[in-house]
């Protein structure tokens, strides 16, 4: 007996939780689909950032010789440009020192040799 | 309290086909109410699981024996640790703790999401419905740990080689990386069904099988402890198919943990990550069936099945429906990236992925030959060691090869003369240490030889990693050594938590070659009083004893064991009979040198007192590989650990949009 009055309990508060969103007042959130091409091109921005730094850091590791990050950082540089423009830029707290980093003349090798 | 447990069963079951067919519809329509009861319900479904498994629990430590399952599976004498173990040490237990981690993992998915990713959760919800509802089925209907009798008097015991203290942790490590992998499941598929192109998924998913992938791998090295220390016949992986089954579904989320990174870097890959994301789940699922369903024999398997075909149109379903919708949604899932280079980071991954996947196919082929022989020629071919062996060489030494090498290679595109000044300490590295070893005649195991001289030439690309990193950073920021050390970490955790990762994949490399490649073994009769040598060893016989344990009479040759003229005290290996189960186990005795790693590892049959018949094998390095077992999870936690500017990057990206449409 004490069996079946747990069960029944269970079945109960079960029941009650499910029908909850339906016995509030005010509807629960949802999300509606999201801007799939707005998705894009903030996916395209991190991308290009995230290269920008992995370009930057493999360079200071002495993965890439000088030679190399010139030919690859300016199309990199133009396509997070691009990005910027066409997504709008980010807030100050995720910007942060990549992009002052990647896009100062300061970060250029130029002083860096090929050792 | 027998019908309670089906009672909870029963609503679990009814909670996950509702979140199904209620999820599904909400989803299909828009209905917010709906979608927000269908996410209860799977949020319910873990409260209901949560009584079932606490009336088993409670019938097994009162050894409740009207219970047919805790009849079967536990006895009177049985130890308390292992009459809880004793959870899991059956078919139907076992799949009740399938099914609460299941519910567990999917509330916490669930509960997670709605922070994070609520516009996935949509879709998600009913597919994490559906595999509920398979498992709660196959408990309410065939296969129900609530089945009654009237009570005997004692319990049949629990098979012998599951009293082990690792086996209070293995088969429930195994389970939570098995289960864990549905997650990343059930949000790809949840994102195709929504026709998402964008990468939310991968987000969520990442950390996900992450947790799956390190306890699905700790796991596996539990397992091998307990076959080490309790079968007792010196090895601790013999590529039985139900361990097998467990290596292959970790072969792919290893494959997906890597090229997720291409997707997320370059765009690229998107079709694959989904295969290996599918393929990690049927993997887990077809090891379950493998183990279940009664059609091979092995240690780990049990032998009770009639869930076989269920199982086996459950994996149908899932890889049916799933290529199905990724087919469907293949406009979608096209890159516009393209690989640059056959010499790049990304070039690396894509091999290494490969090699992964080509390795785990041959795991697949190795477990079901002799399925498919016995089933077109009545007959079974066995696929043994030999086979499995020459393709964790022909496999396993390039991927070890890879993992020096990708670290070390440029993103997009590497020069030679970037990649020769890069290169130029890993391969001195590694040429010293093979010639070196070479001269202190380790020539004896080729495989052995270019095995060790890989691994040195990873770990040593992996300090070169640390310290280049290490040094860059300092000249970025300033400070001292070790901040700068600490900063290069805490701002690429997953990064360098994977070369920590990669480390631990060396220590287990070097203990794998080490004690098989190096080994020794050697047996001989020795009468009371008498010695053997063994490499540095001498082992004296100095006779038997038999003492009643707690569930078992305990027979034990006594050993005193010298090196080098040096006493190391006595080792005592034997047998255990048990009485309830009416079985004898071998008890082998180890010991274990913290030095330099070394187990001395000792088998006795025909335990007289006169005599009795012993097996020395000494295994070198071997206790390597249960360290890797620790370095593995340290590394895996690192690239698990939270990162704040990761997380606030990511709000930016996908936060204002869910902040949007929850406006």
């Amino acid at each position: 007996m004490t069996e079946l009055l747990l069960a029944a309990l269970l079945a109960m508060a079960v029941v009650v939780f499910v029908s909850v969103p339906f016995l509030r007042a005010d509807p629960p959130p949802q999300a509606a689909d999201p801007d799939q091409d707005a998705l894009a091109v903030a996916e395209e921005r991190d991308r290009a950032l995230a290269e920008l730094k992995d370009l930057e850091f493999d360079h200071r590791t002495g993965k890439i010789t000088d030679e190399d990050y010139r030919t690859l950082v300016q199309p990199l540089r133009r396509r997070a440009a691009q990005s910027f423009r066409n997504g709008g830029p980010l807030s100050s707290e995720t910007a942060e020192p990549a992009s002052e980093q990647h896009f100062s003349e300061r970060s250029l090798p130029s002083s860096r040799s090929d050792r | 309290m027998p019908d309670l447990g089906r009672a909870a069963l029963i609503v679990c079951l009814g909670l996950a086909v509702y979140a199904v067919v209620a999820g599904a519809f909400a989803a299909y329509t828009r209905r917010r109410r709906l979608a927000e009861s269908a996410e209860n319900a799977v949020l319910a479904s873990f409260l209901a699981t949560l009584v079932a498994s606490g009336v088993l629990l409670a019938a097994l430590l009162r050894h409740d024996f009207s219970f047919v399952y805790v009849w079967r599976h536990t006895s009177l004498e049985l130890p308390r640790p292992y009459t809880v173990s004793a959870f899991w040490g059956g078919q139907e237990g076992s799949l009740l703790l399938w099914l609460l981690i299941l519910t567990g993992f999917s509330a916490a998915a669930v509960l997670l999401g709605r922070r994070s990713a609520r516009s996935l959760l949509a879709w998600t919800v009913p597919v994490l419905g559906g595999v509920i509802t398979f498992f709660a089925f196959l408990l309410v209907a065939i296969s129900s740990p609530f089945a009654t009798q009237a009570a005997p008097a004692d319990g049949l015991g629990l098979n012998p080689s599951l009293q082990n203290p690792y086996m209070l942790a293995h088969p429930p490590f195994l389970y939570l990386g098995f289960v864990g992998l549905t997650i990343p499941f059930a949000f790809a598929m949840g994102a195709l069904a929504a026709r998402r192109s964008d990468e939310l998924w991968v987000v969520v998913t990442r950390r996900w099988t992450l947790v799956a992938w390190m306890l699905l791998g700790f796991g596996q090295l539990l397992g091998a402890h307990w076959a080490y220390v309790e079968v007792g016949w010196g090895g601790y992986f013999a590529w039985d198919p139900v361990e097998n089954a467990a290596l292959m579904p970790w072969l792919a989320a290893t494959a997906f943990l890597h090229s997720v990174m291409i997707q997320e870097k370059r765009g690229m890959l998107k079709i694959w990550n989904v295969l290996l994301v599918v393929g990690a789940f049927a993997l887990a699922l077809f090891g379950t069936f493998l183990t279940r369903s009664g059609i091979l024999s092995s240690i780990h398997s049990f032998t009770e099945g009639s869930i076989g075909p269920w199982f086996l149109g459950f994996i149908g379903l899932v890889v049916a429906g799933s290529a199905a919708l990724i087919v469907s949604r293949l406009p979608l899932l096209r890159s516009k990236t393209r690989l640059e280079s056959p010499v790049s980071r990304e070039a690396t991954f894509l091999y290494n992925n490969l090699l992964l996947v080509a390795f785990c196919l041959t795991i697949l082929w190795g477990v079901l030959y002799p399925i498919l022989t016995d089933a077109l020629r009545g007959e079974p071919v066995t696929v043994g060691p030999p086979y499995y062996n020459f393709f964790l060489k022909a496999f396993g030494l390039p991927l070890l090869l890879l993992m020096g090498i990708g670290p070390l290679i440029a993103w997009r595109r590497a020069s030679l003369r970037g990649l020769g000044r890069t290169f130029a300490w890993p391969i001195g590295a590694a040429l010293l240490t093979g010639l070196g070893l070479l001269a202190l005649g380790a020539g004896s195991s080729i495989p052995g030889l270019v095995g060790y001289t890989f691994c040195a030439f990873v770990l040593a690309s992996i300090v070169l990693e640390f310290s280049r990193g290490t040094r860059a950073r300092r000249a970025l920021a300033g400070g001292s050594w070790p901040g700068a050390f600490a900063q290069l970490v805490g701002r690429n955790r997953r990064r360098y938590g994977g070369y920590v990762v990669h480390a631990s994949i060396v220590l287990l490399a070097i203990g794998v070659v080490g004690s098989s490649a190096y080994d020794t073994t050697h047996q001989q009769r020795l009468r009371v009083g008498e010695t053997m040598a063994v490499e540095d060893y001498r082992l004296t016989y100095r006779g038997a004893t038999s003492e009643r344990g707690a569930n078992a009479v305990e027979v034990r040759a006594v050993v005193d064991v010298e090196r080098n003229g040096k006493s190391l005290g006595t080792l005592q290996p034997g047998k255990n009979n048990y009485l309830a189960e009416q079985q004898i186990s071998n008890e082998a005795a180890i010991r274990s040198d913290r030095l330099n790693g070394e187990d001395l590892f000792l088998i006795a049959e025909q335990i007289t007192p006169n005599g009795v018949f012993l097996k020395v094998l000494v295994k070198p390095l071997v206790n390597l590989i249960w360290l890797a077992g620790f370095v593995f999870v340290g590394g895996a936690l690192i690239a698990l650990w939270p990162d704040a500017r990761e997380q606030r990057r990511l709000a930016v990206r996908y936060g204002r949009h869910e902040a949007l449409a929850e406006a």
